[in-house]
């Protein structure tokens, strides 16, 4: 899923200064698993903007509400209704979920009240860490089915490099080494003799590189 | 191993079966050339080739290719060293071929230190290509005479191409495998990470050798004298992948300051003369980090002086 972090309140509170009424949008997926900008974020954020404008006298409709999805025309569409209530919108939902809604209501002021930071897996309570960097050219067959264009800081398609020590990352004694880990995977699986084959230069035009993405499915159109 | 691809000396020297010796010169943080060209001098007559950093430590330096010509045009033999964070392929193979219209021999392939350790913390990386990737591609454009795209170059790069190979990373199990990848993709010369761990490096180039892998590529040796007992601790606990074993820290702790240094050269000469006999060591590589007026000394201490004439 992706992962998102929430945004200093204070950063959020200077960019709604000049906005009196305001809608506080949540989304209900990846960022609700990830307790960025679910409905329970959304009444957060929105007491927090109420309390601080309140302590300085002053007065602003701070509404919450949160969507299924805010990467989708059908759920954006729910709000429309309701548009000029407000002033501006603080979107709780990826990056993508806010130029979607910026997209769908042209003269809204949109803005972000997360960081959008990775695509990744809740690893544990209160722990999120990344797993893929959506390159566009999978590669996870050849290396143990663990990601080295997401996992390792030098994305070293033939590593590891000579900073890995004790199975540990040279830039944070903190970040696994990600060709530890693929090591350890092919002795796992007994694909040692794998290591060996040397990696292509990758196709990163695929990737970021290659401009925005798309991908299009004539089966699946209306 | 016997017919010449290039020019340079370094594989002149290798192939006619000597121990090569290379040493380094790392660019100074401003443009002033006199600063690597007095370094490159002090070491001129005792080396076969000099080491040219790629902004080491990540810290922003001179450019490696620059402070190259510098000393190319004082007629000492640079090899070149590139990493892959900093340039995408147009880059590199632009600044290969800028190598070699000045003649430039040799090149060493590397990643580099991640960004996080230098002064440009914010930066982005690049890494289009990892170091092994960047030993075939100069391959291919001096073999080929191609560049990755395929189109033909006109009067292509005549580089001897090197690549680095640390025997004290983790896992240790792969290091042997990993150097036969870097042969795989080209890598004609190997020089090491600083060696302190004797026994550990002689059973990793064991593993080497019985692999015949030293019979297809020339290693040499990488030698970093200690100036002190504190840069001995720094090295050992603060540099990713070294390994200092503590007899090395005990013998410099115990002996005074101030012949700490004189002791660190020691302990250097001494490890080239037991690794001179060691099958498959095919030469040194000696990085007196800022201390380079301490070359010439061991070079000499350590019998590898005079150098051949070829």
């Amino acid at each position: 899923m992706i992962i998102a972090k929430k945004k200093p309140i204070e950063e959020i509170i200077g960019e709604v200064e000049n906005f009196d009424r305001i809608l506080i949008l949540g989304c209900n997926e990846c960022v609700t698993v990830c307790e960025a900008g679910g409905k329970k974020e959304v009444e957060i954020l929105a007491s927090a903007l109420r309390m601080n404008f309140m302590a300085q006298g002053r007065e602003k409709t701070i509404d919450e509400r949160t969507l299924e999805r805010q990467c989708d025309h059908e759920y954006l569409e729910e709000i429309r209704a309701d548009i000029d209530k407000y002033d501006a919108i603080v979107s709780l939902a990826c990056g993508v979920g806010v130029q979607f809604a910026a997209e769908k209501y042209l003269t809204m002021p949109l803005l972000p009240g997360v960081n959008t930071v990775c695509l990744g897996a809740n690893e544990d309570r209160g722990l999120w860490t990344e797993r893929c960097q959506a390159c566009g050219s999978c590669i996870l067959a050849r290396t143990g089915g663990i990601c080295p264009v997401s996992r390792c800081a030098k994305r070293v398609m033939n590593g590891p490099c000579g900073g890995s020590t004790n199975g540990k990352c040279e830039i944070s004694k903190d970040v696994d080494c990600a060709w530890q880990l693929i090591v350890d995977r092919l002795k796992a699986l007994d694909k040692m003799e794998d290591y060996e084959k040397v990696a292509p230069i990758k196709d990163w035009s695929t990737d970021r590189a290659g401009g925005p993405r798309k991908v299009t499915r004539e089966d699946v159109k209306i | 191993m016997s017919a010449l691809n290039t020019h340079s000396r370094l594989e002149k020297i290798l192939k006619a079966g000597h121990l090569g010796v290379t040493s380094e010169c790392g660019p100074p943080r401003g443009s002033d050339a006199e600063e690597v060209k007095k370094k490159g001098l002090l070491i001129k007559d005792y080396v076969d080739a000099v080491n040219v950093t790629d902004n080491q430590t990540a810290m922003t330096r001179m450019s490696s290719l620059a402070a190259c010509i510098h000393l190319k045009l004082l007629g000492i033999e640079p090899v070149l060293q590139m990493v892959t964070r900093d340039r995408n392929r147009i880059a590199l193979q632009s600044d290969i071929l800028g190598a070699a219209s000045f003649d430039i021999p040799n090149m060493l392939c590397l990643s580099g230190d991640h960004q996080s350790f230098g002064d440009c913390k914010s930066g982005q990386n690049v890494h289009d290509l990892d170091s092994m990737q960047l030993v075939q591609t100069v391959r291919y454009m001096r073999d080929e005479g191609k560049f990755l795209g395929g189109d033909a170059i006109k009067r292509p790069p005549k580089i001897f191409v090197g690549a680095a190979a640390n025997p004290f990373a983790d896992p240790f199990e792969i290091r042997v495998p990993r150097l036969a990848k870097k042969i795989a993709c080209g890598a004609e010369f190997i020089q090491t990470q600083c060696i302190y761990n004797i026994d550990k490096f002689k059973e990793w180039i064991k593993r080497a050798a019985d692999r015949g892998l030293t019979e297809k590529t020339f290693i040499m040796a990488g030698m970093t004298p200690m100036k002190s007992v504190g840069m001995a601790k720094y090295m050992k606990n603060k540099v990713p992948g070294m390994d200092v074993p503590d007899e090395i820290i005990a013998r410099l702790a115990g002996v005074p300051k101030d012949k700490q240094a004189e002791e660190g050269v020691n302990i250097c000469v001494e490890h080239i003369q037991e690794l001179k006999e060691i099958k498959g060591v095919s030469g040194f590589h000696i990085m007196a980090i800022e201390w380079e007026e301490k070359v010439p000394e061991i070079i000499q201490r350590a019998g590898l002086y005079p150098r051949p004439q070829v």
